[in-house]
C-alpha cells in the first residue's frame, strides 16, 4: 500500500508541546481538571503530553487515567468479530471535574460517543473536552469537534492513517496509508 | 483467539483451554466495571434473557441475574413451583412458548443430567448450563479456577484438592474438567461411599486421608454435603463427618502450611467446615462469589457476541 508521511517527529514535537500549552493556558493549575486517555491508541499520546508536563511544568500535578469504552460501543454483535476489551485505569471520581479526553485521531466520532457514555460510570463530570493529535476533517458520522487539534487532515474514505511512536522519540512518525 | 469455540455453555467438557482463557481475560475487565461507582454497562441493551430455574437456586440465581443487569439486558425469571410444568407441560415446550415471545438467551438449572444438551438441540437459542442435577455447573467451576487463578497465578503444576461429597456434585466434575485443561493436578478426598464410580479415569488421585491430602495441596475446594440428593445414608452422622472430613482449625494448623479454602455455597457449617476456616484469611469464599458476576458477565457476553444482530 502507499505511504505517504504526514508528520514527522519534528513537527509532532512541536504540536504535542503547543497542544501542552494550550492545556495550561485554559486548565492553569490543573486542580480540578482530568486527564483521561482512550484505549487503546490514545494511552501512548497522553504518556507523551505528560512527559512534557512533567519536563516543563514541573510544579504542576495532574490526575490521569486510561478509559477503556468497549461495553459502551454501538457495534456490538454488527460483525463476526467479538470486541475485545482493554483495561480500565480510573482511580478517582469524576464528580464535577474538568475531563480532558486524549485520543490520536477523531474519525467518525463514534468512539468518542462511547467514551463520554462511559465517563457517566464515574461520575458527573463538570465539563468534558476533547483533545487530538489528528483530527480527520469531514468523516464526522455523528456531531462531534475537539477543543485541541494537533493537526485537522482530509482523507478518503478506505485511507488509514496510523500514529507510530517508538521509544526513540527522533522516529516517532504519522503516515497516510490507502 | 477472539471468539469463544461454542455457541452455548453446556458443559466444561465442551470447552478449551483457550475459549477458559478467553473467559478469563474478559471477566478482569468485568471485575473492574463490577467495581466502578455505576455498575452498569448497555452492552446487552437490545438483549433480553430468561432464567429457568427447575431446581432452588441463591446466589447463582442472584449472581446470573446480576451479570445480566449489569450487562444492560432485560431479564425474565422463571421457577418452576409456579408454572405449567406443574400442569404436565415439557420443559421443550415451556422453552419454546418462552422463546417466542422473543427472548434471546436461556440460563437453564434443571435436575436432569443433560437437559440444556436436549434443548440445545431442540431450541432455537443460545443455552447457558446452571447446573443439571450432579451432572455440571460449568459457571461455578470457570468462577473457582478465575479465584485460584487470582491467587496462585497459572495453575499448571498446581495442586487442588476436592473434598467432601463428590458423588453428588456437580460441582465436582466441572472443576475436574476445568482443572484439567489449566493443567493442575487433582485429589479427591472423601467417603469412600461418595466416590463416583470410573472418576480416576478421569486423571484425579483418591486420598481418604484428610491430613495427607491437606498437606499435599495449594488450594482445598469444600464441597457440600447434599443431604437432599441422597436417597440413602452414606455415612453414619454429620458428627463423624466432620471429624474425618469436615475443616477446622486443628487440621489446618497440623498441615502447618497456608493453603487456599474455596467452598460454592451453600455452606453447612460444623460440617464440611468450620465457622473459623470461612472467616479465616486463607478463606476466598467470599472472593468466589464476587468473581461469579464477573465470569458470568464475560460468558453472556462472549455468547451474545456470537449472536449477529439483525434488524428484521
Amino acid at each position: 500500500m502507499p505511504r505517504k508521511v504526514l508528520l514527522d517527529s519534528k513537527k509532532i514535537d512541536i504540536i504535542l508541546n503547543r497542544l501542552a500549552c494550550q492545556l495550561v493556558e485554559n486548565h492553569k493549575d490543573f486542580k480540578n481538571t482530568v486527564l483521561i486517555g482512550l484505549q487503546p491508541r490514545g494511552t501512548f499520546l497522553i504518556e507523551k503530553i505528560l512527559e512534557i508536563f512533567k519536563k516543563n511544568y514541573p510544579s504542576i500535578n495532574i490526575d490521569s487515567g486510561i478509559l477503556d469504552f468497549t461495553f459502551f460501543r454501538d457495534d456490538f454483535r454488527r460483525s463476526e468479530k467479538t470486541l475485545k476489551a482493554s483495561s480500565t485505569q480510573i482511580n478517582f471520581s469524576v464528580e464535577n471535574k474538568n475531563v480532558v479526553l486524549i485520543d490520536d485521531v477523531l474519525f467518525t466520532g463514534r468512539s468518542i460517543k462511547a467514551a463520554m457514555s462511559s465517563m457517566d460510570s464515574y461520575g458527573r463530570p463538570n465539563s468534558i473536552e476533547l483533545l487530538v493529535l489528528i483530527d480527520r476533517r469531514y468523516k464526522r458520522e455523528i456531531p462531534i469537534q475537539a477543543n485541541y487539534c494537533g493537526a485537522k487532515i482530509d482523507t478518503f474514505k478506505g485511507d488509514r492513517v496510523n500514529v507510530v511512536w517508538n521509544e526513540n522519540s527522533d522516529k516517532n512518525v504519522i503516515y497516510i496509508e490507502n | 483467539m477472539d471468539k469463544l469455540s461454542v455457541d452455548h455453555l453446556l458443559g466444561i467438557k465442551y470447552l478449551k483451554k483457550s475459549d477458559i482463557n478467553l473467559i478469563f481475560k474478559t471477566a478482569i475487565h468485568f471485575k473492574e466495571v463490577i467495581n466502578r461507582p455505576i455498575k452498569k454497562v448497555p452492552t446487552l441493551r437490545d438483549l433480553t434473557i430468561a432464567n429457568l430455574f427447575f431446581e432452588n437456586s441463591t446466589r447463582t440465581k442472584i449472581s446470573f441475574e446480576l451479570a445480566q443487569k449489569r450487562l444492560g439486558a432485560d431479564v425474565v425469571n422463571f421457577s418452576s413451583s409456579s408454572s405449567s410444568v406443574n400442569k404436565g407441560e415439557s420443559l421443550t415446550d415451556t422453552v419454546n412458548n418462552i422463546l417466542a415471545m422473543k427472548v434471546d438467551m436461556i440460563v437453564l438449572r434443571h435436575p436432569n443430567p443433560g437437559s440444556p444438551l436436549l434443548l440445545s438441540s431442540h431450541t432455537n437459542s443460545c443455552i447457558i448450563n446452571a447446573g443439571d442435577g450432579a451432572h455440571e455447573h460449568p459457571t461455578q467451576a470457570l468462577l473457582d479456577c478465575f479465584s485460584l487463578t487470582e491467587n496462585l497465578g497459572d495453575l499448571k503444576g498446581k495442586n487442588i484438592l476436592i473434598v467432601g461429597d463428590v458423588l453428588h456434585s456437580r460441582v465436582a466434575l466441572s472443576n475436574i474438567y476445568a482443572l484439567k485443561l489449566l493443567g493442575a493436578n487433582i485429589k479427591l478426598s472423601c467417603p469412600v461411599s461418595l466416590i463416583p464410580r470410573e472418576i480416576e479415569s478421569l486423571d484425579v488421585s483418591i486420598e481418604t486421608d484428610i491430613l495427607k491430602a491437606l498437606k499435599w495441596c495449594d488450594a482445598a475446594n469444600v464441597l457440600r454435603v447434599q443431604k437432599e440428593r441422597m436417597e440413602k445414608s452414606y455415612f453414619p452422622n454429620n458428627r463423624e463427618y466432620s471429624m474425618l472430613f469436615g475443616l477446622d482449625t486443628n487440621k489446618i494448623n497440623n498441615i502447618k502450611k497456608d493453603i487456599l479454602i474455596l467452598h460454592p455455597g451453600p455452606i453447612n457449617r460444623g460440617v464440611e467446615i468450620t465457622s473459623d476456616i470461612v472467616e479465616s484469611n486463607n478463606s476466598i469464599i467470599l472472593d468466589q462469589v464476587e468473581n461469579g458476576v464477573a465470569i458470568r458477565m464475560a460468558i453472556i457476553y462472549l455468547l451474545a457476541s456470537k449472536m449477529n444482530f439483525s434488524i428484521n
